[in-house]
C-alpha cells in the first residue's frame, strides 16, 4: 500500500456515478422502452421444415431430461417413464438439473446441454420466461425442445406435453365425489393458496360443472391450507367443526389431500365424510387401505415422461414439426395428435383406488 | 466487528516493482488463487469436452457477471470487517419494483435510475442501522435479507413480468461477435477497474484496510469510520440494484424470488478469493479469480455430467479449503520461523 497514487484526489462518490453512467451508456442505443412500444415479433420456432410421418427415429438420439429440480419423487417417476421410452428407441438418456427449483437455476443446465450437443431437451419450466433465451440458443444449435408438466412461453419450445386439461381434472374430481356421496350433499374445497392460478381455475370449473351435472351437490366452503401440512390439517378440522352435515371434501392439491386424509383417518368422521382430490399414490396408500379414502386422481407422471420422450424423438426424426394436426406414435401409449399451439394432451387423469394403487410407486 | 486481525496487510498489498516482489505476490492469497484458476482452466480445457470453446466461455461468463458485480462493493464491506447479506434480496426487490413500474407503463430510461435510487435507499437503511444504532452488520443484514425479500413479494406477489423489450433482454445475453464474450462484460470490466483502483490505489482504499485491521487505530488516525461504512453500504445497495436490473433483463423475467440465495455465492467467491472474513485482508484480483474459479468449476462439472448434489459438495469443500488454507499456511510459516530461530 505504499502507493504511487497517494497524491490523487479520492474518488469520493465516483463509484456510483460510474455505475450509473456505464449502464446508461450501454443501454442508450436501445429502442422501444415503454410497455406496449414493441409488438411481439412472432414465432421463434423454425417451422419451415416439412414433416415426414414415415421418418425413422435416428439411432443414438441424445435425449436430456431436465426437471424443475432433481431429487423430487414426482420428476424421478417421470424420468423413469422417459428412461423406458428412450431405451425402446435405442437413444441415450441424461437426467440433469438444479438442486433447487428457482426461476433461473435451469438456465445454466440448458446452456450445458446446448454445449454437449443434446438432440432432444425435455424440460419442465420453473419460470415460463426465464429459460427462453437459453432454449432459443439450444434450438438454434439443433436441439428439439419439449416441455412437459409446466410450459414455457410457446415461442420458446417445439411442443408442450400437457398432463391433463383443466376440464378433465375438474370433471374427474366432481365425478369422483358425486359417486362417493351418492350424487347429493354438502361439499367443501380444501385448496392450496388463495392466489394459486391453477387451483382457482380448477375450483371455478368444478363449481360450474357440479351445478350443471349434480344439482343436489351444495358447495359450502373453500378453505386454504397454503400447501402446508399442518395448516391443511387444521383447516380440515375447522371444516368439519363448522359444517356438521358435511358429506365430502375435495382437495385438488397433493399436500392438502394427504393432510385431510390423516385427520379423517383418526377422527370419528372416518368413512363418514368422503375425501377425494389430487394426490400421489405413495402419500395416499395407507388411507386407501384403511378405508378413509375410496378414490382420488392424478395424472401418471411416468406416462408423462414416456410421452414427452416419444414426442421429442418424433421431432428429432422429422416425423412432426410441431404443427397442429400432425400425428405421431408414442410406443405403448399409441397415437397422439398435436393440438393448437403445439400442445399434446396426455389424456384423462388416472384414478387410483384400492384395486390399482399397488401398481404405482411415486 | 473484529478488532484483532490475522496479519498486517502492508507487505501483501504493495505493488510489485522488482522480479522478486512479483514472485512474492504469487505467494499471497491473490497470487495463489489466480494460479489455481489458471491451472484449473488448463486442466478443464484438456479433460472436459466442450469446455474450451467460445460458446462455453460465454455461458460461463454470463453465469458469473452478477456475482462479480456484487462482489466488488461487498469485498470492500468485508475488508472493513462488516458484511452485507441482504444483497440478493436487494436484487429480488429491485427486480420486483422494476416489473411493477414496467406494468405501470414507465419507460425503462426512467425505471433504471429509479431502481438504482431504490438500491441506494436499501443500502442506506443497512448503513444507518449499522453505523447510527451500532448494531452488528451480520444481524442487521440477516434481518434486511428477510425484510427486502418480503417486500419484493408484497410488490409483485407471485407474478412474473416478462414483456420487457427484446432489444434490452437480448442485449443482456448478446456476445461480442464470435468471441463468446458477453457484451455485459465490458461495462463490468470498467467497474472492476474502478473498484480495483479505489481499493488498491487511493486513500479511501487504505482507510478500508485500516478500519478492518483496527477500528480504533483508524479512528485515531482521523478516518471517519461511521461515515465510510455508511457510504459503503449505500454503494453496495446501488450495485446490488444494478445487479437486479441486469438479472431481470438477462432472464427476461422480473420475479420476487429472483436471485434467491445469491448472497452465499457472492460471499463464497470473495472468501475463495482470499479475502479474510474478519476484515483487513484481501484484494480485487483475488476476488475476480475466486468468482471465475467457482464459475469455471461449476461449469466444467456440469459439462462432465456431474449431478447437482456433487456439485454443491465440491463448492462447499472448495470454500472450506479456501478459508482453512491461510490458517494452515500461517501455521507452517510460524513453525518454519520458529525452527530457523532455534537453529
Amino acid at each position: 500500500m505504499t502507493s504511487f497514487l497517494t497524491s490523487r484526489r479520492p474518488l469520493r462518490g465516483g463509484m456510483t456515478g460510474v455505475a450509473v453512467a456505464a449502464l446508461v451508456l450501454a443501454t442508450a442505443a436501445c429502442g422501444g422502452t415503454t410497455r406496449g412500444d414493441e409488438e411481439t415479433t412472432g414465432g421463434g420456432g423454425g417451422a419451415a421444415a416439412e414433416a415426414n410421418p414415415d421418418a425413422e427415429i435416428p439411432a443414438d438420439l441424445a435425449v436430456a431430461f431436465l426437471p424443475k429440480q432433481v431429487n423430487n419423487p414426482y420428476f424421478d417417476t417421470a424420468a423413469e417413464g422417459a428412461e423406458a421410452a428412450v431405451s425402446e428407441f435405442d437413444g441415450e438418456l441424461t437426467v440433469t438439473g438444479p438442486s433447487e427449483a428457482s426461476a433461473s437455476s435451469q438456465v445454466s443446465y440448458i446452456n450445458t446441454l446446448t454445449q454437449q450437443g443434446a438432440d432432444v431437451i425435455l424440460t419442465s419450466a420453473n419460470d415460463p420466461n426465464a429459460i427462453c433465451g437459453a432454449l432459443d440458443q439450444a434450438r438454434s444449435a439443433g436441439a428439439s425442445v419439449v416441455t412437459f408438466d409446466s410450459d414455457t412461453d410457446p415461442e420458446c419450445r417445439d411442443l408442450f406435453i400437457n398432463q391433463a386439461t383443466a376440464e378433465g381434472i375438474a370433471q374427474t374430481q366432481i365425478d369422483l365425489i358425486a359417486e362417493q356421496i351418492g350424487g347429493e350433499g354438502q361439499v367443501a374445497f380444501l385448496s392450496a393458496t388463495a392466489n394459486a392460478t391453477n387451483q382457482n381455475a380448477w375450483i371455478e370449473m368444478m363449481e360450474s360443472y357440479a351445478a350443471e351435472e349434480y344439482p343436489g351437490i351444495e358447495i359450502v366452503a373453500t378453505v386454504y391450507g397454503d400447501d402446508e401440512d399442518q395448516k391443511s390439517f387444521q383447516e380440515t378440522q375447522g371444516l368439519l367443526a363448522t359444517y356438521p352435515d358435511l358429506d365430502g371434501i375435495i382437495s385438488p392439491t397433493t399436500v392438502g389431500i394427504a393432510a385431510a386424509a390423516r385427520y379423517l383417518s383418526s377422527s370419528e368422521y372416518k368413512g363418514e365424510v368422503a375425501l377425494t382430490g389430487l394426490g400421489t399414490p405413495n402419500q395416499m396408500r395407507e388411507y386407501v387401505e384403511d378405508g378413509t379414502v375410496q378414490a382420488f386422481a392424478l395424472w401418471n407422471p411416468e406416462e408423462l415422461g414416456y410421452l414427452a420422450s416419444y414426442a421429442g424423438a418424433a421431432l428429432a426424426a422429422g416425423q412432426i414439426t410441431g404443427q397442429e394436426g400432425e400425428t405421431f406414435e408414442a410406443g405403448e401409449l399409441g397415437e397422439y395428435t398435436v393440438e393448437e399451439g403445439g400442445v399434446v394432451v396426455l389424456g384423462e387423469p388416472t384414478v387410483f383406488t384400492a384395486e390399482n394403487i399397488g401398481e404405482f410407486d411415486f | 466487528m473484529a478488532i484483532e486481525t490475522i496479519a498486517p496487510p502492508a507487505e501483501d498489498q504493495a505493488p510489485p516493482r522488482t522480479l522478486s516482489d512479483r514472485m512474492r505476490l504469487l505467494g499471497t492469497g491473490d497470487g495463489v488463487i489466480t494460479l489455481v484458476l489458471v491451472a484449473f482452466v488448463l486442466v478443464a480445457s484438456l479433460a472436459v469436452e466442450g469446455f474450451a470453446t467460445a460458446r462455453n466461455t460465454g455461458f460461463l461468463l454470463l453465469d458469473v457477471v452478477v456475482i462479480v458485480l456484487i462482489a466488488l462493493p461487498l469485498t470492500m464491506v468485508i475488508i472493513t470487517g462488516e458484511i452485507d447479506l441482504s444483497v440478493a434480496s436487494t436484487v429480488g426487490l429491485t427486480g420486483a419494483v422494476m416489473g411493477q413500474l414496467w406494468i405501470a407503463g414507465l419507460p425503462l430510461e426512467l425505471i433504471v435510475p429509479l431502481c438504482l435510487l431504490l438500491g441506494a435507499v436499501l443500502g442506506a437503511v443497512n448503513g444507518l442501522l449499522v453505523t447510527r444504532l451500532g448494531l452488528p452488520s451480520l444481524a442487521v443484514t440477516i434481518g434486511t435479507l428477510a425484510l427486502y425479500r418480503g417486500l419484493a413479494f408484497v410488490v409483485l406477489g407471485d407474478q412474473a413480468v416478462a414483456d420487457f423489450p427484446r432489444a434490452w433482454t437480448s442485449w443482456a445475453i448478446s456476445t461480442i461477435g464470435d468471441t463468446g464474450i458477453p457484451v455485459a462484460v465490458v461495462p463490468l470490466a470498467v467497474l472492476v477497474l474502478v473498484f480495483g483502483v479505489v481499493l488498491h490505489a487511493t486513500p479511501i482504499g487504505r482507510s478500508l484496510y485500516a478500519i478492518g485491521n483496527s477500528e480504533d487505530a483508524a479512528r485515531f488516525s482521523g478516518i471517519d469510520v461511521a461515515r465510510t461504512k455508511f457510504w459503503l453500504f449505500v454503494v453496495t445497495g446501488v450495485i446490488a440494484a444494478l445487479g437486479g436490473i441486469y438479472w431481470t433483463l438477462r432472464y427476461g423475467s422480473a420475479r420476487a424470488d429472483n436471485a434467491t440465495g445469491l448472497e452465499l455465492q457472492v460471499v463464497a467467491a470473495i472468501l475463495l478469493g482470499g479475502v479474510s472474513i474478519f476484515g483487513g485482508r484481501g484484494g480485487m484480483v483475488g476476488v475476480l479469480a475466486g468468482a471465475l474459479l467457482l464459475g469455471a468449476v461449476r461449469n466444467a462439472l456440469r459439462l462432465a455430467s456431474v449431478p447437482a448434489d456433487v456439485l454443491n459438495i465440491v463448492t462447499g469443500v472448495l470454500l472450506i479449503a479456501a478459508v482453512v488454507a491461510p490458517q494452515v499456511t500461517a501455521w507452517v510459516r510460524r513453525r518454519a520461523a520458529a525452527r530457523s530461530r532455534s537453529a
